[in-house]
């Protein structure tokens, strides 16, 4: 994908909006010290949580926040995908299904008859998915919400023709490069920062929790040996298992690692 | 009267409180005086003033993946062993600007000028000099030499440790580098319930002692401080047989422990980036969203990591097994061809710290038995 920064007519942007609180759309609107040069290199055409005016598609990019949760929703990320020449998946409602992917663990019409007075008005899904589980998707950028500073990059990379700048090592590298003491190893508590996309800067053991692992999973990552290392430090029954059944819990890796981490609770229970 | 004039190689009973005015005078001769300090449940390197920062009647207690403090009412500085964090992160920086460019008209470049810190490190352990003294050969060879670390390797003061408490994650005995320290330091301490024994290991050393109050320790004092380094060398919690190596490791690059320990790899980095030697390192830019300014960052970097062998072509480590089995047999093998010196001291640092436990003198000593089965 190149966007010719040459070209008189700026690359085109649309920014839209599916099953997700708005926080990564937030993100971009956060970024105030930059906004005006992006909006001086991007022609950004459709953004309703930043304005009303709606310039017509087709769009360069798309940047999409949230995941498919309703029979709409599922039409209308074809819409956007045939209207966009480059996709991005912002997020990890996105990337993964988010935190209500949780609803792919149990039963939604339980849920619905338990909040709604109404359940007959509610049209929505038995999941949550992430977009690229409904439409192909050019690149992928995790975390609850997302880096500005990543957004801010791949927006770069997109308008220089050069690969965005960020790798796919663990959330350890970024605890070690600013000299913050590893909470399993010093507190005993589980983090999922070994197998766990790095970009957040390690926010959550600068602060003395383990990760959830809201940046998704490294594409180095060791689950079945995490798992193995912390459920024994888990402090509260399944303190593992809820760790991976969160933000990031419908991504392939985390299912698998939460279903294995539950496994060795109930046998641990057995005996 | 007895005389009290210093010479290298002199040996001096500190009063305690006398550390303070050491690194008083230390500072007015413009070094940051940098050691151990509590923080976060455990021990890091931050800047000090004295007695006061340094963790006072600390014990550890260093097992694979876990590190914990013990608080003892003893008036002592450096009973514990040290955390997660080794001097290297003062000479060679997590992060440090090469330089950065801006594009104005045409392209200026500005490197990064920065003076270099002048740091005087208290409480460096044997193992950890030695560790000084690899990354030295790497950072400083004849042919050439990095300026970040020439620069602050050059100014730094180095108040050594001698080591009397090892852990059971400690095997410097069998890597020779320690707990004892034998060159190398300005001054080195031996601490002793009453008083530091400090002994003099340069003439700058000798120059910031001078002007301290001190007396000639009397034969008791020396021999308590031998028998605590005597006791502290019989007592270390693990052991590595080095006589085969690196040959061991190089000529058995198919043997099946390395598939057992990459079941148990997490492949996080966190033992290359807790050695005081690992010296991996990116070179990272940051280029603004109108290509007209970037900056170009030196980052710690490892041989975990799945890009870092990321080349033309595709990966040449593609899986935790290859990657393991790469930082192994060079820290304990090719190492040796390239620096003249086995690449580990034995600070068991790798192993307190690899959220998995693995035990590197475990795994040496695994595939020594599966090749002499």
């Amino acid at each position: 994908m190149t966007l010719s920064p040459k070209s008189s007519l700026k690359p085109k942007v649309a920014v839209y909006k599916f099953s997700s609180c708005d926080g990564c759309q937030l993100s971009i609107l956060n970024m105030e010290d930059e906004l005006l040069d992006i909006a001086s290199a991007v022609d950004i055409s459709y953004f309703l949580e930043a304005t009303r005016t709606v310039k017509p598609g087709p769009y360069d990019v798309g940047i999409v926040e949230g995941s498919i949760t309703t029979p709409h929703e599922v039409d209308r990320i074809k819409e956007v995908r045939a209207e966009c020449k480059y996709l991005i998946a912002l997020g990890t409602c996105a990337t993964a299904g988010g935190i209500q992917a949780l609803r792919n663990f149990s039963r939604v019409d339980d849920y619905i008859k338990t909040v709604y007075a109404h359940p007959e008005f509610i049209h929505t899904l038995e999941t949550s998915t992430s977009i690229a589980n409904n439409v192909p998707v050019d690149l992928e950028i995790w975390g609850c919400p997302v880096n500005k500073g990543t957004v801010l990059e791949v927006l770069a990379a997109l308008l220089q023709n050069r690969r965005p700048n960020f790798p796919p090592s663990p959330v350890c590298v970024e605890c070690k490069r600013r000299s913050i003491i590893c909470v399993a190893v010093a507190q005993g508590i589980p983090c999922l920062g070994p197998v766990v996309h790095g970009g957040c800067g390690a926010l959550c053991p600068a602060n003395g929790r383990g990760c959830y692992g809201c940046f998704g999973p490294s594409s180095a990552g060791n689950f079945n040996s995490l798992v193995n290392t912390m459920v024994p430090l888990d402090r509260y029954p399944n303190e593992t298992a809820n760790l991976l059944r969160s933000f990031s819990s419908n991504s392939p890796a985390f299912r698998a690692a939460a279903d294995a981490a539950l496994k060795i609770a109930s046998t641990k229970e057995a005996k | 009267m007895t005389d009290k004039t210093l010479f290298i190689g002199s040996t001096v009973a500190l009063p305690k409180p006398e550390l303070d005015l050491l690194l008083a005078d230390l500072r007015k001769n413009d070094y940051q005086t940098v050691g151990p300090h509590m923080q976060d449940e455990s021990i890091v390197y931050t800047k000090i003033e004295g007695l006061k920062d340094l963790p006072r009647g600390i014990l550890s207690e260093q097992n694979p993946a876990s590190y914990r403090m013990l608080q003892t009412d003893k008036d002592r500085y450096f009973d514990f062993i040290p955390a997660n964090q080794s001097w290297k992160q003062f000479l060679f920086p997590p992060r440090h600007t090469l330089f950065s460019a801006s594009k104005e008209g045409k392209w200026q470049l500005k490197e990064n000028d920065e003076p270099a810190p002048r740091y005087a490190l208290i409480g460096v352990r044997a193992c950890e000099l030695a560790a000084i003294n690899i990354q030295d050969k790497i950072f400083l060879r004849e042919d050439f030499s990095d300026p970040i670390y020439r620069s602050r390797r050059e100014g730094l003061f180095i108040m050594a440790v001698n080591c009397l408490d090892p852990d059971a994650t400690c095997f410097c005995v069998s890597m020779g580098t320690g707990p004892r320290h034998t060159a190398g330091f300005d001054l080195c301490l031996t601490e002793l319930d009453e008083v530091f024994l400090v002994e003099v290991g340069s003439e700058l050393g000798r120059s910031m002692l001078a002007e301290r109050t001190y007396d000639l320790p009397s034969a008791f004092v020396q021999n308590a401080a031998n028998q605590a380094m005597d006791r502290a060398t019989r007592s270390m919690g693990r052991t590595m047989d080095t006589r085969d190596l690196p040959e061991l490791l190089t000529t058995h690059l198919d043997a099946d422990r390395w598939n057992v320990v990459s079941k148990r790899c997490l492949s996080c980095t966190n033992c290359t980036l807790v050695c005081p030697t690992c010296f991996c390192w990116d070179a990272v830019d940051q280029a603004d969203i109108l290509g007209k300014s970037t900056r170009r960052e030196r980052v710690w970097d490892s041989c975990f990591n799945p890009n870092y062998s990321f080349v033309v072509g595709g990966n040449t480590r593609p899986n935790i097994r290859s990657r393991y089995r790469q930082w192994l047999t060079h820290k304990l093998g090719t190492w040796k061809a390239q620096f003249d010196v086995l690449g580990c001291v034995g600070c068991g640092r790798c192993i307190t710290w690899c959220p998995a436990g693995i035990d590197i003198t475990e795994e040496v000593a695994a595939i020594r038995a599966e090749v002499n089965s």
